[in-house]
């Protein structure tokens, strides 16, 4: 068996050795529930207080502002549908970008069937929400706003600062998915404006199954999960303490070697992105070209499925994915794509690059090489093909 | 890649016994194995049960792929499935004919856009669990499409339209087993599978209630008409001339002295016609979309045993090309012939060819 080229960190990463080395003992000798008065409880406490302080610490928020949850998706729910029971004697309005992680999009579906109204905001063809139209979308009922960090499918970064000060002024509550941005790029909640703020372990390099949302103190939010009063009453249940300690670590590891990883993925991703468009024709970039995550390729390759490029890449050794890989292998067309006005059959050929730290200019260079053959024989056998053809998208 | 010396197969698998024991027959033969799942269903009906492609036949398909440590992929067919399948399944309703979706699906589907996706992975072959046989006549070079061991099993009827590049290209590794070896070997290889029932409904449509379906799927199919005699006299009423088929004798609501059957459906008329038991057998049929088989096309009249439905014994007939398609005439008539179903020709154990049936022929 070959090498296995991972270029799909945006799904999941790689633990940290060093991550699982800090979790251990919480699996094993120190198991005490941490609501306990004994000392094996007690130890428990104070590493999930530690964990507490240090998360809050990098984000720039308080303790008592973090709530630990199951993971992104549970985060992102919490988010969303706690502030609208919260609030619901407010008004009924919410407004989320069309371009959200189904965590936020399927939850404020779902929320249209209780009662509350959901405005779709649109975006540009990089990705990028407009203020304008957000302040416009705005009406006296909104009690929620959830725009995303950065887009987990074409890493488009929001201007999530300049929003929040536009939603500070009129007081509404403003939740961002950043799963894909912390421990990424910097995330301090203050800088951002934010008063909600979701993040997942294992998107970097920690544990799968934990999470955590950050609630500005004065935000209100119904739990989801009652029960004990973990938490501070807003997420029942006996604390995962080892997955706790672990996404501290990974998080305080990510953050200490942000700057180095950030400006090394940078220069890979340029390199696989010019590799890739100057050999093979009628590629497109999507999302935005510097508002951008460094390590975030995403390319739409005409009159092929990113399906069967995904099979092929896969048996040449290659992971990736196509948009969100959250259904399980099968391909729709991806909602952020449709979203940038990217025609149907464009939006399924779409192919999702994400590089990590363990991704070498070996890895970015031997997926150059691959992929050329892949499409061409595919476009071979694709009906629409024609050499000649003019590209319908440019470039 | 790496390709074994046998070559690269993909296997269409169902997550059922049989297209799971196919592939692990490839696997022990050699073959470079990938398996494949096409997610067919709609939007919405993921949770019915059984069917060859419901989600709990995925994840069964995707547990024997780990089993037999193959590369496993799901891909999605959900549009073609609906406008090459499920649509014309629905129209021929609407217009008075009995559709059988296993014969588009195979023409369409399994030797249509999975054959596309198996090409697109560099495969050589495309593999099923059906149980028939293909080989090489020495003498013509053509492929030939035989009936599988256990004639119980065999699945003959809906592979037609096979052509002979797609022959050339497919294996059936089940064709020489009996069905009962299959799951004996499931269960020696301690497949997930094993003892899973056979599937028999049609798998999009649930509980086998193609009724209910057709009216979620086209309102318009709720269709009130009479129901007329041969000579047109009203008899009662009916619901939708898409709810009936030929030979039908059930759920008619009259009383008559002797029973009746359904004997023809009159889309445009909208009526539904009755008959007594000597009517609903015909001596003859007509049918149209031929695919040769075992010929590369029919010259003079030809001996054969015809086969008008899945469940029916071939009778013996005599074929005749005509202006607009294929003749067949049978030694003895036969019951409910329909339009809509497939007639299939065999001679000996070998498919000549077939076609779709578009009306019976009364002398």
């Amino acid at each position: 068996m070959e090498k296995q080229i991972y270029l799909d960190h945006a799904s999941t990463t790689p633990m940290r050795p060093e991550v699982l080395d800090a979790m251990l003992p919480f699996m094993k000798e120190q198991y005490g529930n941490p609501s306990g008065v004994y000392k094996l409880a007690r130890k428990a406490r104070a590493a999930v207080d530690e964990s507490r302080d240090q998360v809050a610490e990098i984000l720039g928020a308080e303790s008592r502002e973090i709530i630990f949850t199951a993971g992104g998706s549970e985060a992102d729910n919490l988010a969303v549908k706690g502030a609208a029971f919260a609030n619901k004697r407010r008004g009924n309005h919410i407004i989320v970008s069309a371009i959200e992680h189904p965590a936020v999009l399927d939850t404020a579906k779902q929320l249209e069937n209780y009662g509350f109204s959901v405005t779709y905001l649109p975006v540009n063809d990089s990705g990028l929400v407009s203020l304008d139209a957000l302040a416009k979308a705005i009406t006296s009922k909104t009690i929620l706003v959830s725009i995303m960090h950065a887009n987990n499918e074409i890493g488009t970064i929001q201007p999530i600062g300049e929003i929040g000060i536009l939603l500070r002024e009129k007081s509404i509550p403003f939740h961002t998915d950043a799963v894909q941005t912390v421990g990424h790029i910097p995330v301090n909640v203050d800088e951002l404006g934010v008063d909600l703020l979701s993040l997942s372990a294992h998107k970097f390099y920690g544990p799968r199954g934990v999470g955590a949302l950050y609630v500005r103190r004065g935000t209100r939010i119904e739990p989801l999960i009652n029960g004990g009063g973990q938490e501070r009453q807003r997420r029942a249940g006996t604390e995962n303490v080892a997955g706790i300690v672990g996404l501290a670590a990974a998080l305080r590891m990510s953050v200490e070697e942000m700057d180095s990883t950030s400006k090394r993925l940078l220069l890979l991703r340029e390199r696989l992105i010019d590799g890739i468009m100057q050999s093979i024709p009628n590629v497109r970039l999507n999302g935005h070209r510097t508002h951008r995550l460094p390590e975030n390729v995403n390319l739409c390759f005409e009159f092929i499925e990113g399906e069967s490029l995904l099979l092929n890449l896969d048996m040449q050794g290659v992971a990736a994915s196509s948009g969100s890989a959250c259904t399980s292998g099968s391909l729709e067309p991806s909602h952020v794509l449709l979203a940038l006005g990217l025609p149907h059959e464009i939006a399924h050929g779409s192919l999702r690059l994400t590089l990590g730290k363990g991704t070498t200019q070996e890895d970015v260079d031997k997926t150059i090489e691959v992929l050329p053959g892949i499409v061409h024989r595919l476009r071979q056998m694709s009906p629409l093909y024609d050499e000649k053809a003019v590209s319908p998208i440019g470039q | 890649m790496t390709t074994m010396g046998k070559g690269t197969v993909v296997v269409a698998m169902s997550g059922g016994v049989d297209s799971s024991v196919a592939a692990a027959l490839l696997k022990q033969s050699g073959y470079n194995v990938i398996g494949l799942t096409m997610e067919i269903w709609p939007v919405g009906m993921e949770d019915a049960d059984g069917g060859c492609c419901s989600l709990d036949a995925v994840e069964d398909a995707r547990r024997v792929a780990a089993k037999l440590d193959i590369p496993y992929y799901v891909v999605n067919m959900r549009d073609t499935f609906s406008e090459e399948v499920i649509q014309p399944f629905t129209e021929a309703y609407l217009e008075g004919r009995t559709p059988n979706p296993c014969i588009m699906c195979n023409r369409n589907i399994k030797f249509g856009a999975l054959w596309q996706k198996a090409l697109e992975l560099n495969a050589d072959y495309v593999a099923t669990g059906h149980y028939a046989i293909i080989e090489q006549d020495p003498a013509t070079k053509r492929y030939i499409l035989k009936q599988g061991r256990d004639q119980t099993k065999d699945q003959t009827y809906a592979l037609y339209n096979m052509t002979q590049k797609q022959l050339a290209h497919t294996l059936f590794p089940l064709g020489e087993f009996e069905k009962d070896e299959i799951r004996e070997k499931a269960h020696q290889l301690g497949l997930p599978v094993a003892d899973k029932p056979d599937s028999q409904e049609i798998c999009f449509v649930p509980n086998d209630d193609y009724r209910t379906f057709l009216q979620e799927q086209a309102p318009e199919s709720h269709r009130p008409g009479d129901i007329v005699d041969m000579e047109g006299n009203r008899l009662g009423r009916h619901e939708g001339v898409a709810f009936y088929t030929i030979g039908q004798r059930r759920g008619l609501g009259i009383s008559a002295p002797e029973p009746l059957y359904v004997v023809g459906l009159d889309v445009e008329k909208n009526q539904v016609i009755v008959g007594s038991q000597t009517a609903v057998f015909a001596q003859g049929l007509r049918a149209v979309d031929i695919n040769w088989i075992s010929i590369p096309e029919l010259k003079e009249e030809m001996q054969v045993q015809a086969k008008i439905r899945y469940n029916t014994k071939p009778a013996p007939a005599l074929l005749r090309t005509v202006e607009q398609g294929v003749l067949t005439i049978f030694e003895v008539p036969q019951r409910a012939v329909t339009p809509g179903q497939s007639v299939v020709w065999y001679k000996g154990d070998a498919v000549v060819g077939g076609g779709i049936i578009v009306e019976p022929m009364s002398s």
